[in-house]
């Protein structure tokens, strides 16, 4: 009988995401223990102390490589081989916790609805039913969003860290399924965002199948799920090509499904209008950045060799990503379903990047390289978007948040601040100068254009003008149009909201005039280990 | 170090600006009003005091260099030579102007004068920093910047249709910039090929750059990126239907700061970038340019006078007169060259007088179109002899400054090709109608009785525009210091795209004027 060897763990290294796990678990435990009132300000604060805690762990992790100074260390691949901690991964958790406690933040809000949080009183009970009522007065909510969320949380760190398919497998799915929970408990409106729910978890589904066939057959060509032995197998080119060419399209699907790339963009609109706002900016910022995280590893460490192979395919995707979501964007008549549209085209844009892959050998000291410049978007578009979904929740009627373009009218006289800091955000998505979006918009193009991929970076540029057209559509309509007296008006947010604007605007701004300081940063760390 | 004039002269209106919002709201308008104005004046003496000590000959000067974004090889880096000082010197000098004349053009608006004013600053800061950028990363990011201000400037406080006046303008300019910046990150690549930064690294100084020999194809797509976004902002034929339409809507105060100062972006872009860096793309499209140039003059002629709306008219003419100043650029002479960034000044000179006291006048009669004056003359002598002096400028009369600018692009077209002299020609007798004809239709004739109730200018609006037009004429008959500060710049910029102007005809009889294009 041959001995159990006990698997080795680096648990200081991976405590992160040990953190963030142990605080999912506490407040199943706290629903489970904690009487009902108490349940609130308990969760609140375990969900808001661990991610600090997680995200400081992170940063000391994060130190261990030498950012700023120094030699550049790799990285740790830790787990038995599970875990890649270099830097795009650790600077991925970072943004994740990040945006994971600004989201708390947006979840927590509660003056907004009058007291209680904006999911609903009691899932169970159907829409329109005596039950519902009697939930909502009551006053019950479902404090169950925290530790759902901080599940999420754990998946997407594990998603761009995985260093294998089954690792990056589990995350995929860890980060899903809370999600999927997540979209459908709106307080208001619950039948559409039940939809959502059910829409995002057939298709996540659908889309999960693809990416495990997918593994399947780069097993079969490999002979290993381990993205080292991956990429030896297609630096050899031994195995069947036909294998690996479906591999890569079938992993691809699963992936860009989670991007919300084209063409599986067509549960973003429904999804990330339904779902509570708070879930969706969370969704926005946080999915974004785990998937791409991972799709960058695996097409880069993984299938780097096979490069020529998967170019065609993100070209179509890309250029197509672009053109849907901008042109789409423009018939909005919504503004979740306009910000919805444009994060479809953000992914484009941030996606042109992948065409920025090059071997080693042709990026020159000092040049920006592609895994420097998605992060570096990412960081932008997320904070941005955070604080404009954290706005979209203050512009109110009596049937909760008002979102249609008909309610925005003329807002910038009622609340010149609110409408002027939106404003400023959508010029940052337009990728207008001084805002942190093109500085973001300028890296990814760069990296693209330098790899030669310039009838890109030209459509890409065409399809910025667009995306300015339906952002400053928005402007328009809040200051150049008046608008009815009376409807919607804009709430005064509790101090959490508040917060979430005011770091996501701050940091957009601060990221657009000195860029610098954190472009040398991803450019010191921007590299996977392999 | 050396004092950083120029970020003194970028910084104080765009301070100004966010002061004046912060303003408590208990202000009187009046006071907003005296604040904006005493910065603008303030930075106006600034301006003045640069002018001074400025040497001509001594290339670019009030230089200043500080690394920005490492990694983009970008940097806050500012510096004019005679061109860029001349626009700068421009846009302080119009500035205090505009804002004397549009005294009560914010009340209307929809936030008030704090806001107005507060944008015309910033504007102000944002020109400047266009025009002393030596870094092209800094260029283009001013350069997307200043179409912000302009934007809620003309979305805020004009017309009826000022919002989709407003769109149009931005729509345009973002296109134009936007395809820039495909040639922005082009150069980039370049650079980072040819490892021409201090480190061997990237980098968008305008020194650095210019050393890249791009090679044909590369060097012509790049060209053409620029050209695009420049052709947009200094309209030409096609892409110029945006101006009218924006000018129409807005204040006069705004479409002052719009045509005189930022589109010369586009004209000051063509010379500062086109010819510095593209030389050999220069060459190639010059044909191209000059055919649009041409066209632009002409047709800018003929719709300005067949419109019937002043303001739209004023844009027209505008559309002629870039063409006039693109065409002195690429004929690639020294006469061209030099008439051309003379006219950009004296251009914006013609253009604001004539922008402002038609606004006077349509403010007071309650209607832009010809149709409804006639006979004013008879009730404001003072108005109507403004509008005369300006309109004559506009028409290029000699002794006022507009004209000398025109003659020397003329002779320049002629040197070039005598048929683009031809054409440019009939520009100036286009030019006579246009003018003369709107004077007449407005200003003379039997006073209508619906005209008796317009007042003559009172000393505000006199004491705004008699600076502008006092300016004309003395460079009107003594423009060497002027042409002395620009010289040495076109005589760089000429070495640098590498024409030669003609050798003189040495036959004794012949005149220099004949010598031959090529």
């Amino acid at each position: 009988m041959t001995k159990f060897q006990a698997p080795h763990l680096e648990y200081s290294l991976i405590a992160p995401l040990l953190i963030v796990l142990g605080v999912a678990t506490l407040g199943v435990l706290v629903e489970a223990f904690v009487p009902r009132e108490r349940r609130y300000l308990a969760q609140t604060v375990l969900a808001l102390v661990g991610t600090l805690v997680a995200l400081g762990d992170t940063l000391w992790v994060f130190g261990k490589l030498n950012p700023v100074h120094g030699k550049v260390h790799p990285g740790f691949v830790v787990g038995q081989g599970s875990l890649a901690l270099d830097g795009p991964a650790l600077f991925c958790w970072i943004l994740v916790l990040g945006f994971s406690a600004l989201s708390i933040l947006l979840f927590a809000e509660r003056r907004l609805e009058g007291g209680v949080t904006a999911f609903a009183g009691q899932a169970s009970a159907l829409p329109g039913t005596e039950a519902e009522r009697e939930a909502s007065t009551r006053g019950l909510e479902h404090t169950e969003v925290f530790p759902l969320m901080m599940f999420a949380v754990a998946g997407m760190m594990i998603f761009p860290a995985a260093n294998d398919l089954i690792t990056m497998f589990i995350g995929l799915e860890v980060l899903s399924l809370p999600l999927y929970l997540l979209c459908g408990l709106a307080r208001r409106r619950r039948l559409l965002s039940q939809e959502a729910a059910m829409k995002y978890f057939m298709l996540g589904a659908f889309s999960s199948g693809f990416f495990v066939y997918g593994m399947a057959l780069v097993y079969g060509y490999a002979g290993s799920m381990d993205f080292a032995h991956i990429a030896t197998a297609v630096a050899s080119g031994t195995g069947a090509h036909a294998l690996l060419l479906g591999g890569i399209g079938m992993l691809a699907v699963g992936l860009f499904f989670k991007i919300g790339a084209a063409p599986f963009q067509a549960w973003v609109p429904d999804v990330y209008q339904g779902a509570p706002t708070a879930v969706t900016a969370f969704m926005a910022a946080g999915t974004k950045v785990a998937a791409i995280g991972a799709l960058f590893r695996v097409f880069f460490v993984a299938f780097g060799g096979a490069r020529w192979d998967w170019m065609p395919m993100a070209w179509i995707v890309v250029i197509l990503t672009m053109v849907v979501g901008s042109l789409l964007a423009l018939a909005q008549t919504d503004v979740k379903r306009l910000l919805a549209y444009s994060s479809v085209a953000h992914a484009g844009f941030m996606l042109t990047a992948l065409l920025g892959a090059r071997s080693l050998a042709d990026i020159g000291p000092g040049n920006i390289q592609p895994v420097q410049a998605v992060l570096f978007y990412l960081t932008t578009y997320g904070l941005t978007n955070m604080a404009a979904f954290a706005i979209v929740t203050l512009v109110r009627d009596s049937g909760g948040e008002a979102t249609s373009f008909a309610a925005w009218t003329g807002l910038g006289k009622k609340s010149p601040l609110v409408a002027g800091i939106f404003s400023f955000l959508l010029l940052g998505l337009a990728g207008i100068p001084l805002t942190s979006g093109f500085v973001g918009k300028w890296a990814v193009f760069t990296s693209a254009m330098s790899a030669g991929a310039w009838p890109v970076v030209i459509i890409a540029v065409l399809g910025s003008a667009t995306a300015a057209f339906f952002y400053v559509r928005v402007i328009v309509l809040m200051f150049f149009t008046d608008g009815a007296t009376e409807g919607p008006t804009v709430a005064i947010p509790s101090v959490l909201t508040t917060v979430v604007i005011a770091v996501g605007a701050a940091g957009s701004l601060v990221l657009g005039i000195v860029p610098g300081p954190l472009l040398d940063l991803l450019g010191r760390v921007g590299e996977f280990i392999r | 170090m050396s004092f950083p004039w120029l970020s003194v002269l970028l910084g104080l209106p765009l301070v100004g600006a966010v002061l004046l919002v912060l303003l408590p709201a208990g202000v009187a308008a009046i006071n907003v009003k005296r604040a904006a104005l005493f910065i603008s004046v303030a930075e106006l003496i600034i301006g003045a005091s640069m002018a001074l000590r400025f040497h001509n000959g001594d290339g670019t000067q009030f230089t200043e260099k500080h690394e920005w974004i490492k990694a983009f090889g970008a940097h806050y880096a500012l510096g004019v030579e005679g061109l860029g000082l001349s626009l700068v010197l421009l846009t302080v000098i119009l500035t205090p102007v505009v804002i004397l004349a549009s005294w009560n053009d914010g009340d209307e608006g929809r936030w008030g004068p704090k806001a107005f004013f507060a944008w015309m600053l910033a504007l102000e800061g944002l020109a400047v920093g266009v025009f002393a950028a030596t870094d092209v990363f800094l260029f283009y990011v001013f350069f997307e910047a200043t179409l912000i201000p302009i934007y809620f400037l003309v979305g805020g406080y004009g017309g009826p249709n000022r919002a989709k006046a407003a769109v149009k303008f931005l729509l345009y300019n973002l296109f134009g910039g936007l395809v820039m910046l495909a040639a922005v990150i082009g150069l980039y690549v370049q650079s980072a090929r040819h490892h021409v930064g201090a480190s061997g690294g990237p980098s968008y100084l305008l020194s650095d750059l210019s050393k890249i020999d791009f090679g044909t194809d590369v060097g012509r797509w790049l060209f053409l990126g620029f050209m695009v976004a420049f052709v947009v902002k200094a309209p030409l034929f096609p892409v110029h239907t945006w101006l009218a339409d924006t000018c129409e809507e807005a204040t006069p105060g705004t479409s002052v700061l719009l045509v005189s100062i930022l589109d010369k972006i586009g004209s000051f872009g063509m010379v500062r970038f086109c010819l510095t860096l593209f030389p050999e793309a220069t060459h190639w499209a010059t044909p191209t340019v000059v055919v649009l140039a041409t066209i632009s003059i002409i047709y800018g002629a003929l719709m300005a006078i067949g419109e019937d709306n002043i303001p739209r008219l004023i844009a027209y003419t505008s559309v002629s007169h870039f063409g006039f100043i693109v065409l002195g650029i690429f004929v690639l002479n020294s006469q061209g060259l030099s008439g051309s960034n003379l006219y950009m000044f004296n251009h914006g000179l013609s253009t604001a007088a004539l922008f402002l006291v038609g606004g006077y006048l349509i403010k007071r009669r309650g209607s832009a179109s010809i149709k409804d004056f006639g006979g004013v003359e008879k009730v404001a002598p003072v108005a109507a002899g403004l509008l005369l002096i300006s309109g004559l400028a506009v028409l290029s009369l000699p002794g006022l400054s507009p004209f000398v600018s025109e003659f020397l692009v003329i002779v320049g077209a002629f040197v070039y090709s005598p048929w683009a002299g031809a054409f440019a020609v009939t520009g100036i007798v286009l030019a006579a109608i246009y003018v003369l004809l709107m004077y007449q239709r407005t200003m003379t004739g039997p006073l209508r009785e619906d005209n008796a109730g317009i007042t003559d200018l009172n000393v505000r609006e006199i004491v705004a525009v008699v600076p502008v037009i006092a300016l004309m004429v003395i460079l009107g008959f003594f423009p060497k210091p002027l042409l002395d500060m620009l010289n040495p710049s076109v005589h760089h910029s000429l070495v640098q795209v590498g024409a030669h102007d003609p050798g003189p005809n040495v036959t004794p009889s012949g005149s220099s004027d004949e010598g031959g294009a090529k």
